[in-house]
């Protein structure tokens, strides 16, 4: 292929290195995306996987129970550890207050996030999208310590409470086991709120996304061939919001397994995984059991996002 | 899209088309001129020069693209001015080139406005006017009128050929619709899967297709089997025989039955089958029409029969 | 899935009373920073004032947890910014064997929980024997920083069309210019709203710090040793009321400046 005619074919060549890199890097597009990846490969790779497969090797090693120094010699005791009744409570506590909140989440998000997607518009869209975002990105520690001064003895609960003559049902609640303790604060109950509190907004979000992908008329179809409305939710909107749901039960379950602020702050004496691994590491000094416990959340989360993947829930990420 | 076996000059001054259906590897030969890809084999020279390696910045051609690609976040006056800013001209200097190819292309007193503020037609000139501020020895255009409804592509049409007239310039031009290059084109090359069929003027492109597909492509053509053309003259090969080349009468001519009509505005198309194959049939509305089932006799002068000797099949 | 038709009663008061659950907590933090009780967590307040603010603001041991959370965060958001724009104009604009596994190592740091990767970084740091100090604080913020930015900026890569940066180059201008004259024009809004959320996320971000802070406090490491013991209810409560004011802010601002188009600002924390 040819134009004829030779004149000026190309530009006066601008000159300078910066002119000359840029050539190199045209000629060269591989080049140009080793640069582009280096440094954040770089400082992931490294950094990052570099201190996660630290832990992991740390986990095969032992603790000498005589002299309490560690024993770098390949072993699965460590491992074997997380068996023993007081560390499985723990595990099993952990997993299961991940998804009682998991499904209560659901419940409270499913109507804000469907009211959001079908029936909000204009400025109201706006105000429901905000007053999802601020809560969600609003301080971690303010949040948790709001519930503090809400749950407190001479709270505002327990004010509202009296003042409407309904201690008696708290106190009926309390008293009940496991569920309940001396009071709100110091109770799984408790506990299960502020997880609840804050987890909320990573619930909705996905939901509402995967809403608002279903087209209106679906619905419209669906009670035009006969459907009530509950049989419409039931037969179209779940099957439909499902990977919605899915993707926002992997944030509330993995960030529930791995905390271990608000179980200490708000919560009975009994340790989460997030608890215990911040115990073995500090004062117990037990960094291969302390690795090993954080293992488990990991475990777990592999599962279920094998489990979400095949529901194809990361489309509605 | 790959393509294979293209071989094509490019002389300078000249309207040049590339036709062909999407996909055809017309496109992908537009962006190895202006050096957005890379051959794997074979090279590029502009103007004499191998064009190997040199990073589109560094060649003299500029493109008018099909979504005309302007800069969102500049002004109309700004997007114009680009070449030259980034060429290190003052921005009086710049300015005043730009309002002047503003004026060029008819949209003086548009230079402050977004891009997001122009019609279709009025983006397209300013896609036209920016790549030619850089005054390029060639204007590559991809399917620049693609986007624009049929009136005002015809009037783009017209406008962009007495620009080139005036300018002087080299344009090669990227287009699917058959009608757009024989009406624009000095040279037309015809594209499909990859290779060129083709290159010739739009009249000898038009009157001597060498393939099938050039005939059915350009223009809708008859195509008169093999069999059929060796009992006629001798030579075993398919012919192309244009619709309006063909006389309907009771008189001399061929047996065939009018198999269906179509009303057509300027012409009726009268579908005829012989017994060796099935002929469609230009007449002018002026002209008697037979009616469905008549037997009539069909015609055509010896020459307008083009024989395909070369024909590559329907490749 | 929009509809015309006004919602059934009982959606507005389910969708209303959830939206009161997530906001009220929240308003609460104001009403309480205005106490005029100091022992106890006492409602209704008996009486409001406004001296525990003039008492915070002069708190010296508030004003270096703020001044580090803040110079941590703007220099993790920096960080973030570089690393996560780099990323994202890999993988957008070039096909390339293991693009998924960056995508995936580059959200890892924010999809694992929390105290992973904090317990992950302290024992590097043990092993590497690097002591604890500002600059491992950094390390462990801009590693979980990077993906807000990265989300934000593919995002807009994405909508910012190929044929722009090819006509930029048709026009004359190198790979250096192209990027500054088109590429960074176009997606300054995006970037600029990633690194408010990834400031956001620094700011208030405790759990890994807690890991790789030595004896520095930052504000949420102060606010969290008040939550353990409290010792100045008072002054954490303003503590509490500032802090959300100033996490607001760049959210609201982020959100404004990607509102048209990409409104995926926050779904990656």
């Amino acid at each position: 292929m040819a134009i004829a005619k030779p004149t000026e074919a190309t530009r006066v060549a601008k000159t300078g290195w910066l002119g000359r890199l840029s050539d190199q890097l045209w000629r060269s597009p591989r080049l140009l995306l080793v640069l582009l990846l280096l440094p954040p490969i770089a400082w992931l790779g490294i950094v990052y996987l570099g201190s996660l497969f630290a832990l992991l090797i740390q986990s095969f090693f032992s603790i000498d129970e005589f002299s309490g120094l560690i024993n770098y010699k390949f072993t699965l005791k460590t491992y074997g550890e997380l068996f023993i009744p007081a560390n499985f409570d723990i595990i099993v506590r952990t997993a299961s207050m991940a998804a009682i909140v998991t499904l209560a989440a659901i419940a409270i998000a499913f109507p804000i996030a469907f009211f959001a997607a079908r029936y909000a518009k204009g400025r109201w869209k706006a105000i429901f999208y905000l007053g999802v975002m601020l809560p969600l990105w609003s301080s971690y520690l303010v949040k948790v310590y709001a519930w503090k001064l809400i749950l407190a003895k001479e709270g505002i609960l327990n004010w509202g409470l009296e003042t409407l003559h309904l201690s008696w049902l708290l106190d009926a609640w309390l008293s009940l086991s496991v569920i309940g303790g001396n009071s709100l604060s110091v109770s799984y109950t408790g506990t299960f709120l502020v997880f609840l509190y804050v987890w909320l907004p990573f619930m909705i979000l996905p939901i509402q996304a995967a809403l608002e992908r279903v087209p209106g008329n679906y619905l419209e179809a669906s009670s035009d061939l006969g459907a009530r409305p509950m049989q419409t939710l039931r037969t179209i909107i779940l099957p439909l919001a499902l990977p919605g749901i899915i993707a926002g039960s992997i944030f509330t379950f993995s960030l529930t397994l791995g905390d271990y602020i608000i179980p200490q702050i708000i919560g009975s004496s009994r340790l989460f995984i997030g608890q215990a691994v911040y115990a073995h590491q500090g004062t117990a000094g037990n960094i291969p059991l302390a690795a090993a416990f954080s293992v488990v959340p990991v475990i777990i989360m592999g599962f279920y996002l094998w489990g979400a993947k095949r529901q194809g829930a990361f489309d509605a990420l | 899209m790959a393509i294979d076996q293209v071989n094509l000059d490019i002389q300078p001054g000249e309207f040049f088309a590339m036709l062909g259906p999407s996909g055809s590897g017309k496109t992908t030969c537009l962006r190895l001129i202006a050096g957005f890809e890379k051959p794997t084999f074979g090279s590029v020279h502009i103007f004499g020069e191998r064009s190997d390696g040199v990073p589109p910045y560094r060649r003299n051609v500029n493109t008018v693209f099909q979504d005309y690609a302007l800069f969102p976040h500049l002004s109309v006056l700004d997007n114009v001015a680009y070449g030259l800013m980034i060429a290190g001209e003052e921005k009086s200097t710049r300015s005043k080139a730009a309002d002047e190819m503003l004026e060029l292309v008819s949209l003086g007193g548009f230079g402050h406005r977004k891009p997001s503020q122009l019609s279709g037609g009025q983006r397209q000139r300013v896609a036209l006017a920016r790549a030619l501020i850089n005054k390029p020895k060639v204007l590559l255009l991809d399917e620049p009128l693609g986007a624009l409804d049929l009136k005002l592509r015809e009037e783009m049409q017209e406008e962009l050929k007495l620009l080139q007239r005036r300018l002087g310039l080299t344009f090669v031009f990227v287009t699917h619709d058959q009608s757009e290059a024989l009406s624009m084109a000095d040279r037309v090359a015809v594209f499909n899967e990859g290779r060129v069929m083709q290159v010739d003027t739009p009249e000898s492109i038009y009157k001597y297709p060498n393939s099938t597909f050039v005939a059915n492509f350009v223009g809708a053509s008859n195509i008169v089997p093999a069999e059929f053309v060796s009992a006629l003259t001798g030579k075993a090969c398919p012919a192309s025989l244009r619709p309006e080349f063909i006389q309907i009468g009771y008189g001399d001519g061929y047996s065939a039955t009018v198999a269906d009509i179509n009303f057509m505005g300027a012409a009726r198309r009268v579908t005829v089958d012989l017994e060796e194959c099935r002929l469609r049939v230009l007449l002018g509305v002026d002209q008697e029409a037979p009616r469905i089932g008549d037997q009539v006799k069909v015609s055509w002068a010896p020459e307008n029969l083009h024989l395909m000797e070369q024909n590559s099949g329907n490749r | 899935m929009r509809s015309d038709q006004p919602a059934p009663l009982s959606i507005k008061i389910l969708a209303g009373a959830g939206l009161l659950f997530l906001h009220l907590p929240i308003l609460l933090i104001f009403v309480y920073a205005f106490t005029t009780e100091d022992k106890t967590y006492q409602w209704p307040p008996p009486g409001y004032t406004l001296k525990w603010l003039e008492v915070t603001w002069n708190r010296p041991d508030v004003w270096e947890a703020l001044t580090l959370s803040v110079k941590v965060a703007s220099i993790s958001t920096l960080i973030a910014m570089l690393l996560g724009t780099l990323c994202a104009a890999a993988v957008s604009r070039t096909r390339f064997f293991g693009r998924e596994v960056v995508s995936l190592l580059v959200i890892l740091p924010i999809a694992l929980p929390g105290i992973i990767t904090g317990i992950s970084l302290r024992s590097a740091f043990n092993i590497a024997d690097i002591p604890f100090s500002f600059w491992t604080i950094v390390l462990g913020h801009a590693t979980f920083c990077v993906v807000v930015v990265y989300n934000n900026a593919v995002a807009r890569f994405r909508r910012l069309s190929g044929s722009l940066i090819e006509a930029s180059m048709d026009l004359g201008a190198n790979s250096f210019q192209t990027f500054r004259h088109v590429i960074l024009p176009n997606i300054s809004t995006a970037l600029l709203a990633g690194g408010m959320l990834a400031f956001a996320l620094s700011f208030d971000e405790v759990i890994v710090t807690t890991f790789t802070a030595g004896q520095q406090a930052t504000l949420p490491i102060w606010m969290l040793e008040e939550l353990v013991r409290p010792r100045q209810r008072p002054v954490t409560n303003v503590v509490a009321m500032v802090v959300v004011i100033v996490t607001f802010v760049p959210i609201l601002l982020a959100y404004y400046l990607t509102r048209d188009g990409d409104q995926v600002a926050g779904h990656s924390k």
